[in-house]
């Protein structure tokens, strides 16, 4: 840590220079002479907090921090220096058992981190000095070493890749232990640098450490005798990040450029902001009321005190005098110590071991979910995931659900389907009679016959098979490719033996980041067209006649979401330079001539409704004019070391204009397993769910038609570029009009809403869905001026939450992280969820209250950001219905019985006090005071919040709208809280004056003795451990062995430690107060009497609530399709399923 | 949380052999077990309390409490208690003069003899008992003034006593023994209670002092240094606690099973009672081999050596005889619990059991339509 904050102050230093400047290999150069080497940090990775010797002050510090430690302590600290009426041990027990047990977890972990420290740190490593290989360890590297790395060894820092082994001076790396992404990656070497790296002499400017691991500028000078300083730009392509690893290349040079915490891994790592639950809060708020209660408790007692003394002969009669230091103290002083006293006293009723208990019942609780084997997929063979335990209890109060469309809610398993040529419908079919594989279909535009010239056909394919960042993966082996762990990026795709197409060579397969991408090769594939790979900047394709082209490989325009295209620009052999360009129609058809667009655009959206995502393909020749601008454009914005993404993108826009439409592709994305029934059960439990997707509208509407978020009688409230434009006005009047006119319609004409649990029901007798696209969205978000701004705002947020679904379109990641936040800051702060699969959604995923990922295609990234991850949509519902509901209740009610079964414990002894001259006497013995949570009560409330179902799964599942019933954190409300503080009163009143009244008379033997105060106290504790224990097994409803074991087993064991406790005279305890007072008091029937009695009558109450509850239960189930079919809700909807199933299974041919 | 998250990327990152080639064995294990325990399907017992099964436990309950109640409170009704007030608060009480002119340094002793009636002969054991109003024995700087381990005949305890006794610890430089406020203020009144048969002659009545304090505190808690004999010596050094009138081995120089600490007296002193209002066993008066009751009916005397001021705090003693049933001595308060209880018990089952009859005919009725 101080290392750390060191390191930041230095880096601070630093950065005021904001670039650095390493020399290669450490050869000074000859232009630079006055050239001082910066001091670099080392390549040590310090993750561990502690080292031997400041363990023990900077864990206590740390633990000590924590609000509720601080509290036990000061107490603990009150009963050592003032004359207390509980020992020190009672309090410092505990504590010390708590901070123990965190201290080793807390140091064992630290160990392990050491230990995995020093692996990393004492790696060897090859590095080249002079000419000469050295093994190092690698926490000895220095920046601007030359290091040697073999294949599949792991980067130990930040390289800039200077050499490989590889004669396309390319490397493969993979990123599985930094974002996950296990698909192999290019890396390019600086260009041009000298092939004997001990000659080469050069200079990298880089900019200073930072956490992005996409983003890197640098620039590298390499000086040769004799010759002008030579400039290379280096971006995050020339960049190796330390944690990847080398594949497929056999060794590779590198020089060092971040080293250690530097690097961009080790920036990477730092912690997530902590994200609290709501139950967290309601904790923290009856806390607040329990220290009111205590203060408000030792106030009285306090006061009292002094009333009462002030009567004559009460404060010291004969038989008690005080001692002379108390005679002594100031009576402020003495009021002072008093008051502190009887919070000592009564500082039981809040507890050290609630928060134990809480703990040890997230942790433990969240390995139901890992071990959950309906979250395994055999596809993937992985389970459930859980990065944070602190969030179960969240999953049960879900109220907006913001889900990610491409690879959540459909699979993100690409297949081509069919394309437009030229306007022009092909589409592929599997038993091709047409001998090209050809096939036209019937378009709707009645052009059956017709079929776009050969030319353009092959203009199309080819600027398929060229216009992409695919990577043909090399098997060397046949049918050994696939050992390895690149399965799921890698469709081993075998060309079947129909003998249409050419001989396979070998099994072919293709790796890319965009699933999509893979698909159209593959889709170019089919039609005869196959991409061979790269040969040194040049790609090679197969014709459908068996020819092979090469194109030179001159640029690639990369892909980047706010463009959504992306171009490569290639050199013919024929020597014509051509651009291909794919991207989305919104960002084609502005740059292509206007009239090849109607043709096209048809075609484009017929496909998008049916659900497709379709890319337009566009090209142009570059006359050699236009290239050389474009070439010298291109290179310069490269180099630029600042605004490089600006002045690249500037450049882009440049180049890609004036474009020809070739056509269009549809690629189909499948819905994922169940993502129907998903969404129709959180539906159903009340939650709202809305898609934000970057996708455009049609194909965004389609799926969620298919998913079912969108019915058929749901009435669409669209706000979009289109609606705007319609009215031919201004666009910000016409939003403003239509967001007035959706929210009367949604919002004021909408019945009445109740309470928030019937809302969902009572609106839906209209159901209303609500699109908005992303320019709309900043457009309503950012408003021109301030006050329309919030205005806006408000009325978009109250249309939404009054619609069933909401769709967003065409969203960056950040307004997907915007409108989440918007939504969780709007009124009644709801709990908000959001689950998505891709790098584009964790912004959204850290925003929610909870995030999740899906294990899905498009890299780890947002499982590694996610809370929790799964592998699949459809697990969401057991995760959310079932996991999240049973830990709600779990936890609920595990808060309120530890607040209820303190207060029921100090409340006696709080009354007590009026019994006893105030004198903070303690009711019970020590060895009770502190056994009570610890041991006699703890253990069964444990299991309870661990195992406890209150319905059982599968009714769960079943029935969503049992979700609402616990809703808005219906169990931790004030409601219930007051319930249970009520019913803790009354359990303390009654154990108390049951016992006093029986204490009337102390003699209850048989044999005329007497019982004094200590039986007094073990009656009232006796009464209060089985009556807390038995009212926990009233309120459980899932008896399983375990139950039954730790609920008769502590009561047991109370009754043995009993006897025990009082059957010994212990020789280190000053006064024997027990001894054998547990026994006699068993020996009195009077005393079993009352026992039982008061057991029975505490009880009484809540068996008669449960009976009184009970007619209603039965009640409320049959009632509820009588009351339902009166709302006019569930049977119409049920009545149109069949219709609905109907539509949506002729649509379904297309869409699913 | 991140660094275990970093540790983990650390260790993939070590071996990133072993992750390619023996991806299948660890894939293996990650496929979770299918136990019951795991998967949250323990066999499980689900009672239900239904109106059905709540409905006879009232009923028994009921049936089962209002007979007990009634026992208990028959058995508490045919407890014969008297009691008797000699604080001598009032002018006409006979102790009055005693308890005005009392002064801790008289050496001289005052008597008082204070006369009763009763009405009803006492049959079997009797237990005379001391009663204290207004007596704070549960107050906790009295409560905690005692030191056990010199009780228990520790010797390093009984010259050097525990700091709690103070200020009870020391008195003129030597460690008092026993220490502590519960000792020092040992209830000290004597009290002689005679018969006064038809002719008019006092007969004094047997009182048994043994038996009167729990055995396990007069055979174990309770000790006296260096065992029973010759406690003149063992107790050498130390001195009276201050409000005695006699040292703690002359309590019962008659017998040396009841003195010095093992003085039963004192010891059922030792244990502080509960309320500031209680009861202490003080004599049994032991049921006679005849047939003739124990205490017949008629006039008694009570003779009071007053030695124990209470005025001064406003208490109040008391004297009082009982005999002792199975559930101890007098009180009415369980047998009215049980009964109340148990009425209350069967109450609500008929009330419910109406509700629920009631309840579903209409919930019958309910249905049809449906």
């Amino acid at each position: 840590m101080l290392r750390r904050t060191l390191n930041r102050w230095l880096g601070r230093d630093e950065r005021r220079v904001d670039s650095r400047n390493i020399c290669v290999g450490h050869r000074s150069s000859s232009n630079n002479e006055a050239f001082i080497p910066p001091k670099f940090c080392d390549n040590r990775i310090v993750s561990s907090k502690y080292t031997v010797w400041n363990f023990l002050p900077k864990n206590l510090f740390e633990q000590f921090r924590r609000i509720a430690n601080f509290y036990f302590l000061i107490i603990f600290l009150v009963q050592v220096i003032v004359d207390t009426p509980t020992s020190p041990v009672t309090s410092g027990l505990p504590l010390f058992f708590v901070i123990t047990v965190t201290a080793i977890k807390q140091g064992y972990e630290d160990w392990l981190r050491h230990k995995a420290d020093n692996e990393v740190n004492k790696y060897p490593v090859t590095v080249l000095e002079q000419g000469r290989r050295v093994r190092k360890e690698s926490e000895k590297i220095k920046v601007g070493d030359v290091l040697e790395v073999d294949e599949d060894e792991t980067f130990p820092c930040d390289l800039i890749l200077l050499q490989s082994s590889r004669d396309d001076d390319t490397c493969f790396v993979t990123t599985a232990s930094l974002d996950g992404e296990s698909n192999h990656k290019t890396h390019y070497t600086v260009p041009d640098t000298e092939k004997d790296l001990e000659s080469l002499n050069a200079t990298i400017e880089c900019e200073q450490p930072q956490p992005d691991l996409y983003k890197f500028v640098g620039r590298m000078h390499i000086y040769k005798a004799d010759q002008e300083p030579a400039v290379r730009s280096l971006g995050p392509e020339n960049l190796l990040l330390k944690g990847s690893t080398l594949k497929n290349t056999q060794t590779i040079c590198g020089v060092a450029i971040y080293t250690g915490m530097e690097t961009k891994m080790a920036l990477n790592y730092q912690g997530k902001s902590q994200k609290r639950s709501a139950v967290e809060k309601s904790i923290n708020a009856f806390l607040l009321v329990y220290l009111c209660i205590l203060v408000s408790k030792a106030l009285v007692c306090t006061t009292l005190k002094y009333v009462w003394q002030n009567k004559p002969g009460q404060d010291e009669p004969w038989y008690n005098e005080k001692t002379q230091r108390e005679k002594d103290t100031n009576l402020y002083l003495k009021m002072f110590t008093d008051f502190l006293s009887f919070m000592v006293l009564f500082n039981f009723i809040i507890p050290v071991s609630m928060y134990v208990t809480v703990e040890m019942q997230k942790f433990l609780g969240s390995f139901f979910i890992t071990w959950d084997k309906d979250f395994f997929d055999p596809e993937i063979k992985e389970g459930a995931l859980v990065n944070t335990s602190d969030l179960n209890e969240e999953l049960g109060q879900v109220e907006y659900v913001f889900t990610d469309k491409t690879g959540t809610l459909t699979q993100n398993n690409m297949e081509f389907i069919e394309c437009c040529i030229d306007g022009f419908q092909y589409k592929y079919q599997d038993a091709g009679t047409d001998l090209d594989g050809f096939c036209v279909t019937d378009g709707p535009a009645n052009k059956v016959q017709h079929k776009a010239g050969r030319e353009k056909e092959e203009l199309f394919l080819r600027a398929l098979c060229l216009c992409h960042t695919v990577q043909v993966k090399e098997s060397p082996e046949q049918g050994q490719g696939q050992r390895d762990g690149l399965m799921d990026h890698v469709d081993g795709l075998g060309v079947d033996g129909e003998g249409l197409h050419p001989p396979p060579q070998e099994q072919r397969g293709f790796i890319a980041s965009s699933p999509d991408e893979v698909a159209l090769v593959k889709g170019a594939m089919r039609y005869g067209f196959t991409f061979l790979g790269f040969e040194s900047k040049t790609m090679k394709i197969l014709t459908r006649d068996n020819d092979v082209e090469r194109y030179e490989l001159l640029h690639v325009l990369n892909f980047d979401p706010v463009r959504r295209r992306m171009s490569v620009i290639v050199r013919s052999k024929s020597g014509d330079t051509l651009l291909f360009c794919k991207g989305a129609d919104s960002s084609i058809f502005p740059r292509v001539r206007q009239e090849e667009v109607e043709r096209i655009r048809m075609n484009v959206e017929r496909n998008a409704t049916e659900g497709y995502r379709t890319l337009c393909v566009a090209y142009k020749y570059l006359n050699a004019e236009e290239y050389a601008q474009a070439d010298a454009g291109l290179r310069e914005a490269r180099l630029a070391l600042q605004d490089r993404e600006e002045k690249l993108m500037a450049v882009y826009n440049q180049v890609e204009t004036g474009m020809s439409l070739i056509g269009a592709t549809a690629v189909e994305d499948r819905l994922q397993e169940e993502a129907a029934e998903t969404m129709e059960a959180l539906q159903g439990a009340g939650m709202k769910v809305w898609v934000l997707t970057g996708d455009k509208m049609e194909t965004a509407k389609s799926t969620c038609y298919a998913c079912r978020l969108f019915q058929r009688n749901t009435e669409l409230l669209e706000l979009t570029v289109r609606t705007l434009e319609d009215g031919g006005r201004r666009r910000e009047e016409r939003l403003h009009e239509l967001l007035v006119e959706y929210h009367k319609k949604a919002v004021q004409d909408a019945p009445p809403v109740k309470a928030g649990v019937t809302r969902a029901w009572s609106s839906a007798n209209h159901d209303y869905g609500f699109i908005i696209d992303g320019a709309t969205l900043s457009m309503v978000l950012n408003s021109s001026s301030e006050s329309n701004s919030s205005r806006y705002k408000n009325l978009f947020l109250q249309i939404c939450q009054n619609c069933t679904s909401v769709l967003c379109c065409r969203m960056a990641p950040l307004q997907k992280a915007q409108i989440v936040k918007m939504v969780k800051n709007s009124k009644g702060s709801p709990i908000t969820l959001s689950i998505g699969d891709g790098a584009n959604d964790v912004s959204m995923i850290l925003e929610a209250h909870v995030g999740i990922g899906i294990k899905g295609k498009e890299g780890r990234q947002a499982v590694r950001n996610s809370d929790y991850a799964i592998p699949k949509l459809k697990h969401l519902k057991k995760l959310l219905l079932a996991h999240g509901h049973l830990y709600y209740v779990r936890i609920a009610h595990l808060v309120q019985y530890f607040f209820y079964k303190n207060l029921c414990f100090i409340l006696p002894q709080f009354l007590y006090q009026f019994f006893c001259g105030y004198s903070q006497q303690p009711l019970y013995d020590a060895a009770y005071l502190t056994m009570y949570n610890i041991c006699f009560t703890s253990m069964p409330i444990l299991a309870y919040s661990l195992l406890e179902q209150h319905i059982c799964m599968e009714v769960l599942l079943d029935n969503a709208t049992l979700y609402r019933g616990i809703a808005k954190n219906g169990m931790l409300r004030w409601g219930p809280f007051f319930y249970w503080t009520l019913l803790g009163v009354f359990h303390g009143l009654l154990f108390f004056f049951g016992v006093r009244y029986l204490f009337g008379n102390p003699a209850l033997q048989d044999n005329g003795q007497v019982f004094g105060n200590w039986s007094y106290g073990t009656i009232v504790f006796t009464v209060l451990v089985f009556t807390v224990t038995l009212k926990l097994a009233l309120d459980t409803r899932h008896w399983t062995w375990i139950n039954h074991f730790v609920i008769w087993g502590s009561l047991a064991f109370y009754v043995f430690f009993s006897f025990f406790w009082g059957g010994i005279i212990w020789p280190f305890l000053k006064q024997q107060r027990l001894y054998f007072v547990f026994a006699n008091m068993l020996s009195s029937v009077s005393a079993w009497l009352v026992i039982i009695l008061l057991i029975l009558l505490s009880l009484l109450p809540e068996i008669l609530l449960v009976v009184f509850r009970k007619p209603r239960g039965p009640h409320a189930g049959q009632m509820k399709p009588v009351h339902s079919s009166a709302g006019g809700h569930q049977s119409p909807r049920s009545s149109a399923r069949p219709l609905l199933m109907r539509t949506f299974s002729d649509e379904s041919n297309t869409v699913i | 949380m991140m660094a275990s998250s970093y540790n983990a990327k650390e260790e993939d990152a070590n071996h990133p052999g072993a992750a390619n080639h023996a991806g299948a064995g660890v894939v293996k294990s990650k496929k979770p077990d299918n136990t019951a325990f795991k998967q949250q399907r323990l066999p499980a017992w689900q009672p239900i309390l239904t109106a059905g099964t709540v409905l006879p436990a009232f009923f028994v309950i009921g049936l089962i409490f209002i007979p007990i109640g009634i026992g208990l409170y028959v058995t508490s009704n045919n407890i014969k208690e008297f009691e008797i007030d000699y604080t001598g608060a009032n002018i006409d009480n006979p102790c009055y003069n005693c308890a005005k002119n009392f002064s801790w340094n008289s050496t001289a002793q005052c008597v008082c003899a204070v006369t009763f009636t009763l009405e009803q002969p006492f049959e079997s054991n009797v237990f005379m008992y001391y009663g204290l109003s207004n007596f704070y024995q549960n107050h906790r700087r009295y409560v905690k003034s005692r030191d056990d381990s010199q009780l228990n005949g520790d010797r390093s305890a009984l010259t050097n006593p525990s700091k709690e006794c103070e200020p009870y610890r020391r008195s003129e430089g030597s460690p008092i023994a026993p220490c502590g406020a519960i000792a020092n203020s040992l209830f000290n009144d004597t009290l002689q209670l005679y018969h006064i048969d038809s002719n008019g002659t006092l007969n004094e009545i047997p009182l048994v002092k043994k038996g009167i304090a729990w055995w396990t505190d007069k055979h174990v808690k309770f000790r006296n240094p260096g065992g029973n004999n010759n406690l003149t010596v063992a107790f050498q050094g130390t001195s009276k606690p201050v409000n005695w009138k006699k040292p703690v081995f002359e309590l019962d120089p008659e017998d040396p099973e009841n003195n010095g600490f093992i003085n039963e007296d004192f010891i059922v002193w030792m244990r502080t009672a509960a309320l500031p209002t209680f009861r202490k066993l003080y004599r049994i008066i032991q049921k006679k081999p005849s047939t003739t009751p124990t205490l017949p009916s008629g006039k008694y005397v009570l003779n009071v050596t007053y030695n124990y001021p209470v005025l001064s705090f406003d208490g109040r003693k008391r004297m009082i005889l009982s005999t002792i049933s199975w559930m101890g001595g007098k009180n009415p308060f369980l047998g009215i619990a049980y009964i109340t209880v148990g009425s209350i018990c069967f109450f609500l089952g008929v009330v419910l059991l109406i509700i629920h009859h009631k309840y579903d005919n209409r919930n019958n009725s309910a249905d049809i339509p449906n």
